[in-house]
């Protein structure tokens, strides 16, 4: 029967006063009946706009009309003939500017919650299937990737999926990429990417940590000695940036990605962990994108007593999720909005002691058509905290583009790749991810790998012939 | 898993080993740096590669028995593996192009000395080294470099071994003596590092040190071997984790070097307790 609710079933979650002192994850998903309910909802349109919201394709209507029915092995199927990591982008994908904010149940009320269908269906599959993959037939042919992070996972499942023989090197000790080291494990259990990744591993690809391509190997070396007929560069954008104000070295200054390194990839929330990591009383996050929802929701697990979120512009410009925004509040994250870092203070064993900050006022749109923050006179006030902790955002490593002739790249390190193949200025040559477009979210740079996927097999194929 | 092909302990505190990784051994260069993790629990940390032989496909790491880490990968044996071991990582050392070169080494930091003056001698220059260490039983390498060394200097702390002083005495006395070098390269404590820049400053001789700062993953991603050069941030692992000592806010790297040491005093102790208890 069809569910006219014009709200969404409501996702279960820890409550937050529990939830901001332990790193299980927050949203605790769906029940089988939550999602029949939930799955009722779905209009089935004819032309269902949901489905060219998202980037990899998938056919939304068929696997919602599968869970409605109680079909949740037959949805899995429909789904993973578009996405290799269903239980992750269930998690972590902005559905709301995607699929779900296309969903014509949105314009009046709530779209129907395609996001939780879409992990809640993953993980009944992971439970409770067999665990038995078909390893398809070897076509002999030779791909490497490089990074093994969304964008890398998906091009090499994809490629596998049709017989190829797919090596994905990872600089890591660890394969996942930003999956590992950079979403934390309360938004996204790392139990759910190794099982991904083992159902990679299932299906023939072998997976080489320890791997510094440009260093230990280049890819002339990977194609000319390697035998690899074409190879897929998604290495992310890793190389934190920071402010360039006075006290950025001080002990306690972070940048978010060696912060959540040391708490997800390093486990340093962990007590058999050997990586330290300061137990901040009151932490500044700079920035205001996921990332730095990430850092602060992490920083209030490791004990921290005020957490706050220091944003030059206002609420609206937040780039973080709106969920993402509000769990942080709920969890008791504190909004420093209008608000601009100036210096960060030390002590005299140079430990952070405060921030000084500037209060702000939006003026003029600028060239990213936000308006432009303006800092106001006589504004200036100290933040009284022990650790700051950067997320202004990343840019690419320049270690591949250093170490191959002939990649052209963009004027701040992206890597050039047609949109609609991912080739690069070398021939055999693909990217997509963050390496290509500078930081942007796991659904993009899926879509892009499987892109890639598509195109390395088309040359393949019509060079066989 | 990588495995320890030879282990030799060189003196009490510093153990020298060979570790099978054949892809790193033909590429690495001295100056590059690997990075490590003893067991699946184990933070990640960088150390200096020390030799290589591409044939044999071993890489050489020397290393103080300073913390937890270092204690735990000091009780692997050969034949024994360790978890993980990545590179060669950061940029080599340059060493095309200089006629006479002193090397200036300190305690365990003349293990990455060595292969550098060793690369040196090879190409022709004139390799000068002075070698530091706090008393005769710290002294390493010393065959290795005089192999590779036209003049060489030991210096102890307290005279037990060659000259009794510090290596920027020696390094200054050289100097002075006439030597003129095109470049001073030094390697070991921070503190030392920055005391021989003083003495090359005033003699207005090009000098380059090695930094080791706290790192993660070695590749530019976490931005923690963070250093100021010149007045800009740098980042050791791949800007050096070689640079121009003149410019090198030592003081600030000295601080940061110290940021977890209670931290780091504490997991030593607990190791080092518990290795106690399984001997009992």
């Amino acid at each position: 029967m069809r569910n006219m609710s014009l709200t969404k079933n409501e996702m279960p979650t820890q409550a937050p006063d529990v939830r901001n002192k332990n790193f299980l994850e927050v949203a605790t998903g769906y029940t089988e009946e939550q999602a029949i309910d939930e799955a009722n909802r779905c209009l089935q349109c004819k032309k269902p706009r949901c489905v060219s919201g998202c980037p990899v394709s998938i056919n939304i209507p068929a696997f919602i009309k599968e869970v409605a029915e109680g079909n949740f092995e037959k949805a899995y199927e429909i789904i993973s003939q578009s996405s290799s990591l269903p239980a992750v982008c269930g998690r972590v994908c902005p559905q709301e500017s995607q699929c779900e904010g296309k969903c014509v149940r949105g314009v009046k009320g709530e779209p129907v919650a395609i996001g939780r269908l879409e992990r809640f269906v993953a993980d009944w599959h992971n439970e409770h299937a067999s665990g038995e993959v078909k390893v398809p037939e070897s076509n002999g042919h030779k791909v490497a990737i490089i990074g093994s992070g969304p964008s890398g996972l998906t091009c090499a499942g994809d490629l596998a999926k049709k017989g190829y023989d797919v090596t994905v090197y990872e600089a890591l000790h660890l394969a996942g990429g930003v999956l590992v080291y950079g979403i934390p494990e309360f938004r996204l259990p790392k139990a759910i990417v190794q099982k991904e990744i083992d159902g990679l591993k299932a299906l023939g690809v072998k997976i080489e940590t320890n791997m510094v391509i440009g260093k230990v190997l280049s890819i002339d070396e990977l194609m000319k000695d390697g035998g690899f007929e074409a190879v897929f560069i998604g290495t992310g954008a890793g190389l934190p940036r920071f402010m360039n104000i006075p006290g950025e070295n001080l002990k306690g200054v972070y940048s978010a990605n060696e912060f959540l390194t040391r708490v997800n990839l390093m486990k340093a929330y962990k007590d058999d962990s050997s990586t330290p990591i300061m137990r901040a009383k009151k932490v500044a996050v700079v920035g205001g994108g996921n990332v730095a929802m990430d850092a602060a929701r992490s920083a209030l697990r490791l004990g921290a007593e005020e957490v706050y979120i220091v944003y030059r512009r206002s609420e609206e410009e937040l780039p973080a999720r709106k969920e993402e925004i509000e769990h942080a509040r709920e969890e008791g994250v504190v909004f420093k909005l209008l608000t601009n870092p100036k210096e960060i203070l030390g002590d005299e064993h140079k430990f952070v002691t405060g921030m000084k900050c500037s209060e702000m006022e939006l003026g003029e749109p600028d060239a990213s058509g936000r308006r432009r923050p303006v800092e106001k006179p006589d504004s200036e006030f100290l933040l009284d905290v022990d650790c700051v902790i950067m997320s202004i955002g990343t840019s690419p490593n320049p270690l591949i583009k250093s170490t191959t002739k002939g990649l052209e790249t963009k004027e701040w390190g992206g890597i050039v790749a047609a949109e609609d193949t991912g080739l690069t200025s070398r021939k055999g040559v693909y990217a997509g991810g963050d390496a290509v477009t500078g930081a942007a979210t796991v659904i993009l740079a899926m879509g892009a790998g499987k892109t890639a996927a598509k195109s390395i097999d088309e040359a393949i194929s019509s060079k066989k012939k | 898993m990588y495995k320890i092909k030879k282990k030799t302990e060189l003196n009490n505190t510093v153990t020298r080993m060979d570790v099978e990784a054949p892809l790193i051994a033909a590429k690495a260069e001295p100056g590059q740096f690997i990075i490590l993790r003893v067991d699946e629990f184990g933070e990640r940390i960088p150390l200096t590669i020390a030799d290589y032989d591409r044939e044999a496909g071993t890489v050489s790491i020397i290393f103080q028995i300073v913390g937890a880490t270092t204690e735990k990968l000091n009780r692997l044996n050969e034949g024994e593996y360790i978890q993980d071991f990545v590179g060669p990582l950061g940029v080599a050392t340059k060493t095309e192009g200089l006629k006479k070169v002193a090397i200036v080494g300190g305690g365990v930091g003349c293990a990455i000395a060595y292969p550098i003056a060793k690369k040196l001698h090879n190409l022709g220059t004139e390799v000068h080294s002075i070698v530091g260490f706090r008393n005769k039983d710290l002294v390493i390498l010393e065959d290795d470099f005089k192999t590779v060394s036209d003049k060489m200097v030991i210096m102890t702390d307290d005279g037990s071994y060659g000259d009794k002083g510090l290596v920027t005495d020696a390094l200054r006395k050289l100097i002075e003596d006439g030597n003129q070098y095109d470049e001073v390269i030094t390697i070991g404590p921070l503190i030392m590092m920055k005391f021989v820049c003083a003495v090359t400053k005033e003699f207005d001789i090009k000098t380059t040190v090695s930094m080791n700062p706290i790192m993660i993953d070695g590749t530019g991603m976490c931005g923690g071997c963070r250093l100021t050069v010149g007045g800009q941030t740098k980042f050791a692992c791949v800007d050096g984790p070689d640079f121009d000592g003149h410019q090198v806010d030592f003081d600030e790297a000295m601080e940061r070097a110290n940021m977890y040491r209670e931290f780091e005093r504490h997991a030593h102790e607990e190791t080092c307790n518990l290795f106690a208890k399984d001997a009992e």
